[in-house]
């Protein structure tokens, strides 16, 4: 499966030659623990067991919630306090789900923005970040319909909101909208559907992990000097890597049980700090909260969709209203990450070895998402508006204007010949520690 | 090295999750200003545990006062029982669920019969009031500072706050509007609201604690609506989640657990790549 030399499984009793002549399985299973990674990655390569370990997380927790829960307008409220109060131990699975969420999309940021910053994206490896995007937008969909299923307040109007982003389309728009509901508002249909789609989604998600993983164990692991390891045989990949097991494993095991240590702080001691006050009301399409927010992670998002207002002079030339700029701008900011190969014109894989100016508009960007989250979170109305209009101008313009001119203009710095001799760089063999010391005495 | 190095990724991961408190602390900075008295009760922290005595307190204005228009139609009578709540006697939580008159399932529609432990308590939507069982989380007293959610990590959510904030923030004042009498209020959204002031000083006289002559018997305080409104508030926190001593009991036994695992992994993984960095 392994584009990179390894050595490769070899059945040594009768039944395993039984086995893997009929079924190679525990070969493909050997040839994907032992792939051959990269002994430079650092901390930031850590996200993607956390990842995993969110899906099985909440497929399991999900799982065993849906025999609990009622998905009708009438009983799905009640049957979430049912869960909290009556199930043995659903108040926690409710919990670790609920917040599962959340650490989910903290996990799939730090990993996109790990990706971005030392150009995981770039050849050979587009295949790869174009399906991780398809994953982000399945959890997008995913965790909003979730969030849809307790049937709170906020589950409601957000639906309401969201939905009704479709009805910018032209024309066809709100037949679309009437199709999504299943009627002429969100009522029990759209509850119902969302349910199905809630359940069948994450296993789409885990099938397109699946090939996103046997994509980047083609083209081997992106590492922090953006060099590729040399595959000239099996000798000489070994002085760029180590195999997943056990140097990786028990590395992302480490990371990832200081992460569930703080995630545990979140589920026991706060669960309710990453949620809103108003879902714990019962949805009431008669009642229309004073703000409408989305769950923290999709607020970036939602500042970009509310920071078009027909106010801006562009939208006075454009043929179409605010309401469609908004969704244009919002799509649009997902979509220019699924281009970022094709836009960034630099040959430089890491932001380590490119000018200071990259880093500094990469960083600008980082620090972009964090406040179009605050302005997300903020009434539609100046300065919010104004920031959030600002935030989503350096976003797009991040992606459509710097990326592809500054790798034309900018002199990246030297890299290092191999990821051996990066390694070598911070890790000095003992050999060459010892010849240093002789040729200079100490005096 | 290796701590040095992780900060980093930490730093991401924490900084994310605290932009989430951002929609929950989200201000209502467009409506008039609310004031939420912040109460040190006994259940905050990650080792609070809730006060019996206060719980049962709690109960008791409930049970004379709001139950009058308010319902509790998530909670069940035998909550009422739990070590970790108000702790009533088992012959007491009987005696209380039979002073309530819940739908009938056996009877004809509309029959009802007087309540047992396994029931809930009954709705009560006849004078338009909301239901109290979820009312101490689905409020936020505390906000800010600039929609950033610090408040609430360190104060926590303040629903309980809100209640407390509520019932002792009117002011006196009258208003009618469009034919109903409004009645200001300092921490009700938009300054006036339609429940008349609830309590008054010694409206409710506190039973003897521990409920019965000779048991535990700490005397019970003055029925101040200070005091009233503290204790119906920790009731009704304690209402919204009647589990919350055990969830974070067991929250503090995972986290310990989980600490010394990664403790263990940390070691584990510095002596498993010693080697590979020429460390050894």
């Amino acid at each position: 499966m392994s584009g990179i030399p390894h050595e490769h499984y070899t059945p040594k009793t009768g039944i395993e030659r039984w086995l893997h002549s009929r079924l190679p399985i525990v070969g493909m299973m050997y040839t994907t623990l032992m792939i051959p990674t990269p002994k430079n990655l650092n901390w930031m390569w850590i996200w993607g067991i956390v990842l995993t370990f969110c899906l099985v997380l909440q497929i399991a927790t999900g799982i065993v919630l849906v025999m609990h829960y009622t998905p009708t307008v009438a009983d799905a409220f009640a049957s979430i306090q049912h869960i909290d109060r009556n199930v043995v131990g659903g108040g926690l699975l409710h919990d670790l789900h609920a917040n599962g969420g959340s650490l989910f999309f903290v996990a799939v940021y730090a990993h996109i923005f790990r990706g971005l910053y030392y150009g995981s994206y770039k050849a050979p490896r587009e295949i790869t970040w174009i399906i991780g995007i398809l994953i982000y937008l399945a959890m997008m969909a995913t965790a909003f319909m979730g969030y849809v299923l307790p049937w709170g307040q906020m589950s409601f109007w957000g639906a309401t909101v969201i939905t009704n982003l479709f009805s910018a389309i032209p024309l066809i728009g709100d037949p679309i909208v009437e199709w999504l509901w299943g009627g002429f508002a969100v009522d029990n249909p759209t509850l119902q559907r969302f349910f199905s789609l809630h359940y069948l989604l994450p296993f789409v998600i885990a099938a397109l992990v699946a090939v996103h993983i046997w994509a980047f164990h083609t083209t081997g692991n992106s590492n922090p000097t953006g060099v590729e390891v040399r595959r000239d045989s099996i000798e000489v990949v070994k002085k760029d890597t180590v195999p997943f097991w056990p140097y990786y494993v028990v590395k992302d095991l480490y990371a990832l049980s200081l992460i569930l240590t703080i995630f545990a702080a979140f589920v026991w001691f706060m669960p309710d700090y990453l949620g809103h006050p108003d879902n714990y009301k019962e949805a009431n399409p008669l009642v229309t909260p004073a703000h409408i927010v989305p769950e923290w992670y999709f607020l970036p998002f939602y500042a970009i969709l509310r920071s078009i207002t027909d106010d801006l002079w562009l939208m006075m030339i454009l043929p179409f209203d605010a309401k469609l700029g908004g969704v244009l701008a919002m799509f649009g900011s997902i979509v220019v990450l699924a281009l970022v190969p094709w836009l960034d014109t630099s040959r430089v894989r890491s932001g380590r070895y490119r000018s200071k100016w990259f880093r500094g508009w990469f960083w600008l960007l980082v620090l972009d998402f964090f406040v179009l989250t605050w302005c997300g979170a903020q009434p539609a109305e100046p300065p919010y508006s104004i920031i959030s209009l600002v935030g989503t101008i350096y976003w797009l313009a991040y992606f459509v204007v710097i990326l592809p001119i500054l790798g034309l203009v900018e002199k990246p710095a030297p890299l290092p010949e191999t990821i051996e001799a990066d390694f070598d760089a911070h890790y000095p063999p003992k050999e060459a520690v010892a010849a240093n010391a002789a040729a200079t005495p100490a005096e | 090295m290796i701590k040095t190095r992780i900060i980093p990724a930490l730093v991401a991961a924490t900084a994310m999750t605290a932009m989430g408190g951002m929609l929950s602390g989200m201000a209502t900075a467009a409506e008039t200003e609310q004031h939420i008295e912040d109460v040190s009760f006994s259940y905050e922290g990650p080792f609070g545990k809730f006060d019996r005595f206060q719980l049962q307190r709690g109960f008791q204005v409930f049970h004379e006062v709001c139950s009058a228009c308010h319902g509790l139609r998530y909670l069940s009578f035998r909550e009422l029982g739990s070590e970790t709540g108000p702790a009533f006697p088992e012959e007491q939580v009987k005696a209380i669920a039979a002073l309530y008159e819940v739908a009938d399932e056996e009877g004809e529609p509309g029959d009802t019969r007087p309540g047992k432990p396994f029931d809930n308590f009954p709705a009560n939507t006849g004078a338009g009031a909301p239901d109290l069982s979820l009312m101490a989380k689905a409020r936020a007293g505390f906000h800010g500072p600039y929609g950033l959610g610090i408040n609430q990590l360190i104060n926590g959510i303040g629903g309980a706050e809100y209640i407390y904030s509520l019932l002792t923030g009117y002011t006196g004042e009258e208003v009618e509007e469009a034919g109903a009498i409004l009645y200001e209020n300092t921490a009700f959204a938009g300054g006036k609201i339609s429940m008349a002031p609830p309590l008054d000083e010694g409206l409710v006289e506190y039973a003897m604690h521990g409920g019965e002559e000779g048991q535990s018997g700490a005397k019970a305080p003055e029925a101040s609506v200070e005091q009233m409104s503290e204790d119906v508030s920790a009731f009704l926190m304690w209402a919204a989640e009647p589990k919350m001593t055990e969830r974070k009991q067991s929250g503090f036994r995972n986290i310990v657990w989980l600490a010394g695992l990664t403790v263990l992994l940390y070691f584990t993984n510095k002596a498993l790549w010693a080697k590979v960095k020429r460390k050894e």
